[in-house]
């Protein structure tokens, strides 16, 4: 298993290397989203809308933080993933039109959004489920937040990070799928 | 109401929350590191070791374990006497909430408003059980999302029996894949009905992962269950290794001559329940 580490934002060849089962650490910008930032990304798109967020060669971070406010500034306690299968119906739309190089989330994404993120030179990063104390350690700002009006954990977060790990790759460019290996062994 | 014993309450509930929002039973940290010591996966190791590591630094910065707070769920034993155990539980939530320990996660479930307080119609959810000993005994668990989401109810035909019960909790580790974040502690309701037999479910999680079913046949059941489940190499995070379940815990209840309701519950590793004892103005942890 090799360790690597990856700025953003990255081109399709800078993550050419990347091989499922290897151990990465990130740092630049993430945006976070969940389900319902997902939808609404979906239909302003779909009606010629512009995002508030600028994504192309950056990083998805399906994650919804804990954060306080303090004073003006917010700080993000906890930031682990959520489950991309949630949201995957939309992503084979969405990520083209996002240009994204990276989606980080836990529990990997179905077979469409797989071949479509091969076409994009996009690998999908596993975060380990539950481990909010550990990202929100490698959050060193928070740039901005949208969308607040969809409650707290459903806005749309920027946060820079510095070494956000152990992540996982777990989808490669090549579009070897950790996860499918594993439930291919099961019988599932 | 709203005497000293009712502010009593509050504060335990409100201590309980802030233990588990920011840590782990020493129970559920001990067959962590068991199960690193015994898993061979190399990522399933680095799951594991990035799993204790987080325990470490959320107990150490005071800030929550996972950012999936869950839903609270309470458990009282105790007499109905003057005291009100949901009001004392609702403040707590809304306290707990404001100081940043709660992500506020509960919303209409069709509107889908967040109003912000972790509260709302029929939360927060409390039990309150006959009492066992002096004082009030409570317990909170918060129950995140993605173990509560891969919950599922068979209402199995008697002839399956128990092959079929353990052949339908097995499927539902194995489908849940990486969705509830293993290594997952399995709770499992036998009998009763469709609404008993989850509620028996969600109460077996209760259990310390040492303490095994007090009935021989429940605890030969939990010993096959966790062997089979760990035999499947779903491993932590569903990406691989030996490691899927801490635990399992069974509890039953007798059912109907026609009926088997077989309920499957999970805790995510990341189990945050707490229990103590409230007696004479103190708190004792359980």
């Amino acid at each position: 298993m090799e360790v690597k580490e990856l700025s953003l934002p990255a081109r399709r060849k800078d993550v050419g290397w990347l091989r499922a089962g290897d151990l990465l650490f990130l740092t630049g910008e993430v945006v976070t989203a969940r389900d319902r930032a997902h939808l609404r990304m979906a239909d302003l798109l779909s009606r010629g809308k512009e995002l508030p967020v600028d994504l192309r060669d950056g990083a998805l971070y399906h994650c919804g933080p804990a954060v306080r406010r303090e004073g003006k500034e917010w700080r993000v306690l906890s930031a682990g993933p959520t489950t991309s299968s949630r949201v995957d119906p939309l992503l084979p739309r969405l990520l083209p039109r996002l240009g994204v190089r990276a989606v980080i989330g836990k529990g990997g994404v179905g077979e469409e959004t797989k071949r479509v993120m091969k076409r994009m030179g996009c690998v999908y990063l596993a975060f380990p489920g539950g481990c909010g104390a550990l990202a929100a350690r490698a959050v060193k700002e928070v740039r901005g937040v949208h969308w607040l009006d969809l409650g707290q954990p459903e806005a749309m977060w920027v946060l820079e990070v510095r070494g956000l790990g152990p992540l996982v790759v777990a989808v490669d460019p090549s579009g070897r799928d950790l996860y499918e290996e594993v439930r291919r062994r099961m019988g599932a | 109401m709203g005497g000293s014993g009712q502010r009593e309450l509050e504060e335990a509930c409100l201590e309980l929350l802030r233990r588990a929002s920011t840590g782990l039973p020493s129970d559920v940290k001990a067959g962590l590191r068991r199960a690193l010591r015994s898993e061979r996966d190399p990522v399933g190791r680095v799951n594991l070791r990035a799993i204790l590591e987080n325990v470490e630094v959320a107990e150490e910065r005071k800030v929550p374990l996972c950012q999936d707070t869950g839903i609270p769920l309470f458990y009282f034993w105790m007499d109905p006497s003057g005291l009100n155990p949901v009001r004392a539980a609702a403040r707590a939530v809304r306290r707990a909430t404001q100081e940043g320990l709660l992500r506020p996660n509960t919303v209409h479930p069709l509107s889908r408003r967040n109003p912000g307080d972790n509260l709302g119609k029929e939360l927060p959810a409390v039990k309150v059980l006959p009492p066992r000993g002096e004082g009030v005994e409570l317990a909170v668990m918060l129950k995140g999302a993605g173990s509560e989401n891969v919950s599922r109810l068979g209402m199995l035909t008697p002839a399956e029996g128990e092959r079929g019960l353990v052949d339908f909790v097995v499927g539902t580790v194995r489908e849940a894949g990486g969705r509830p974040c293993p290594p997952v502690i399995v709770g499992v309701g036998v009998g009763g009905t469709a609404s008993l037999s989850m509620e028996l479910a969600q109460l077996s999680l209760l259990r310390p992962l040492p303490e095994k079913h007090r009935e021989a046949p429940f605890r030969r059941l939990e010993r096959e269950l966790e062997e089979r489940i760990n035999r499947l190499g779903l491993g932590p995070m569903g990406l691989g290794g030996r490691t899927t379940c801490l635990g399992v815990k069974v509890e039953y209840a007798h059912t109907h001559t026609a009926s088997l309701p077989v309920a499957v519950n999970l805790l995510c590793w990341a189990a945050r329940r707490f229990r103590a004892r409230l007696r004479g103005g103190e708190l004792e942890w359980r």
